[in-house]
């Protein structure tokens, strides 16, 4: 028992958040009490009570059940963002930090232009490309800017473990250049790569609900930035829709943000 | 300050602005071309369903979108130049430029109140808690950092407005009358929260690392007072990557107006970008995009330039 909690307080609470997020977004929308766009006009901005354990908002819809479903867009979303930032990213990073010169400029070119412009900017202007923003064009624009984080990280790995001597003996050998980083640059890039990725997750959850705050979400989906933003339109009369919906963003992003730092410690001894 | 400029120094400014310049123009043509790239037809956007074929006709002509895209992009690149940046779909008697300084002030008004929010706790807090890493103050400094970048401005806004504008009473509510600065504090926070976290991270890592070197232990051992040796001798090195950081951060900066102007419904650059992206009024669209690539570029120019003051070592680098 005194193990168990001893263990219990090494564990850290954000992950704890994390396998929740996971749990919820995947059965969340089985056990919502009510379908998230059932509209029940008698019962508008309800506060807390036993039949709506959050409340109701816009059009009568249960928050908490809007909230389950929300848990799994924004975990797709994320997912599926990081997932493709990942693979392009290494791929990208690895390429220009091995091969050097030109393929390294135009890489790391375009990887400054991106990461230091507004990140919404440049999202509102690749959703500004189709009539109708749906979700993969929302996982598009994400990973428009996601890929860079990634990039780099690979592309200063690849520099250094180039010069290393077990690359070097591969090189002599004759080891084709593809072989060289499949088999020996890539596998050393594992453990960064999760770390930045479990940060990156908590990084695109915050995006997504960024702009569906703005309005430039996925049309029907429910989403927690949409349904902050009907919360903050009504914000003075009825604040336990933002609350609630902001809470949901909040607690999620810290979550990974600390897991990521947690991972960080313990998989990168010299930050000890 | 002439008499210091070198010739070497003189070729690496004009490089650097000729650099910025080229970006400049570079950013301009992507966003001429993405945004032509729109399925949306403008004229039906801005005429309804409801239009003929002749008045929609009409207003192509108008807007010059009947003729070829060449064509399109010489009138737009000349637009650019004069300084008009075109006209608005919406509202044809207006510059996209006289649209844009209206605005414009209210938008650098709240990103400069941010970052002095920003510095004004992330320097304090990162130097208490470097000068007292792994104590009390530290792990207080930390925690407050890490709260900071975990709650997203689309939450702290209304948080702000329930806590100071409706229990408290204490600052304007959104859509008050915004002619007194108070109106100006919750909106700063709003997007300087964020920044404060990382530059105060930032902070304390620079910080840690100037104290451990050798002439900080010989300027203690000369006996120059702690308070002193902190702001004089180790704060003015520790800014170097600090600053670098703050630049990088200006995406984030320009971002967090664009959000915030929208909870606190405040004029501004990203009200009108929003606007503008809704109604499909493209010669706005691409104004709001031009004017931020000038201005990220113009402060990165800054930053480089300004790195020769703090250190003198980089001039020339």
């Amino acid at each position: 028992m005194k193990r168990v909690r001893a263990r219990l307080r090494r564990t850290p609470i954000g992950l704890g958040i994390v396998i929740c997020f996971f749990v919820l977004a995947l059965v969340g929308p089985w056990i919502a009490p009510y379908d998230p766009l059932m509209i029940d006009l008698l019962h508008e901005y309800e506060p807390p009570s036993w039949t709506h354990l959050l409340g109701t908002g816009d059009n009568g819809i249960d928050i908490l059940s809007a909230l389950l479903h929300g848990a799994r867009l924004a975990a797709i979303v994320s997912v599926v963002v990081v997932g493709v930032s990942v693979v392009f990213g290494t791929l990208l990073g690895t390429w220009a930090g091995y091969v050097g010169r030109l393929t390294d400029h135009v890489i790391t070119g375009i990887a400054d232009l991106v990461q230091a412009f507004p990140a919404i900017v440049l999202n509102i202007a690749i959703l500004a490309l189709v009539a109708r923003p749906g979700l993969m064009h929302l996982i598009v624009a994400l990973a428009v800017n996601g890929w860079v984080l990634y990039a780099r990280l690979a592309r200063a790995e690849a520099l250094t473990l180039r010069e290393r001597e077990f690359v070097e003996a591969a090189r002599a050998l004759g080891v084709p250049t593809h072989q060289i980083l499949s088999r020996h640059v890539v596998p050393n890039l594992l453990g960064p790569l999760v770390i930045q990725a479990t940060t990156g997750l908590g990084v695109v959850i915050l995006a997504e609900s960024t702009l569906s705050f703005l309005g430039l979400g996925p049309g029907k989906a429910v989403s927690w930035g949409a349904l902050l933003d009907q919360g903050t339109s009504v914000l003075l009369r009825f604040p336990h829709v933002a609350l609630f919906s902001g809470g949901a963003i909040a607690v999620t992003v810290l979550g990974f943000n600390l897991t990521g730092d947690w991972l960080r410690d313990r998989l990168d001894p010299r930050l000890r | 300050m002439v008499r210091m400029m070198s010739p070497g120094l003189l070729r690496y400014l004009l490089g650097r602005v000729l650099r910025a310049l080229l970006t400049v123009v570079g950013l301009v043509t992507i966003v001429f071309l993405l945004v032509r790239l729109i399925p949306g037809d403008p004229v039906e956007a801005i005429l309804g369903d409801q239009a003929g074929p002749e008045e929609k006709a009409e207003l192509r002509r108008a807007l010059d979108l009947d003729r070829p895209v060449g064509q399109q992009y010489l009138s737009f690149l000349g637009d650019m130049a004069d300084g008009s940046m075109g006209t608005s779909f919406r509202r044809p008697d207006r510059s996209v430029w006289s649209m844009m300084r209206e605005v414009l002030p209210h938008t650098i008004v709240l990103a400069i109140a941010a970052l002095l929010v920003a510095w004004s706790v992330a320097i304090p807090l990162g130097t208490i808690a470097a000068a007292r890493a792994g104590r009390g103050w530290d792990k207080i400094a930390s925690t407050v950092a890490v709260a900071g970048l975990a709650i997203p401005n689309i939450w702290l806004g209304p948080l702000l407005i329930l806590a100071f504008g409706v229990k408290l009473g204490w600052l304007p509510l959104p859509g008050d009358d915004l002619a007194g600065p108070e109106a100006l504090i919750l909106p700063a926070v709003t997007v300087g929260t964020a920044f404060a976290a990382v530059l105060t991270r930032q902070t304390r890592a620079a910080m840690i690392e100037v104290l451990a070197q050798q002439y900080i232990t010989a300027a203690r051992a000369r006996g120059v007072p702690s308070v002193p040796l902190l702001l004089r001798h180790a704060l003015r090195n520790a800014m170097l990557p600090v600053m670098t950081i703050g630049a990088a951060q200006l995406g984030a900066l320009l971002s967090g107006t664009i959000v915030t102007e929208k909870i606190f419904e405040r004029p501004g650059l990203g009200t009108l970008f929003l606007d503008a992206f809704f109604a499909r009024d493209i010669p706005v669209v691409q104004g709001c995009v031009l004017i931020i690539a000038v201005i990220y570029v113009v402060v990165n120019l800054v930053v480089d330039l300004a790195y020769g003051v703090v250190d003198p070592r980089v001039r020339l680098s």
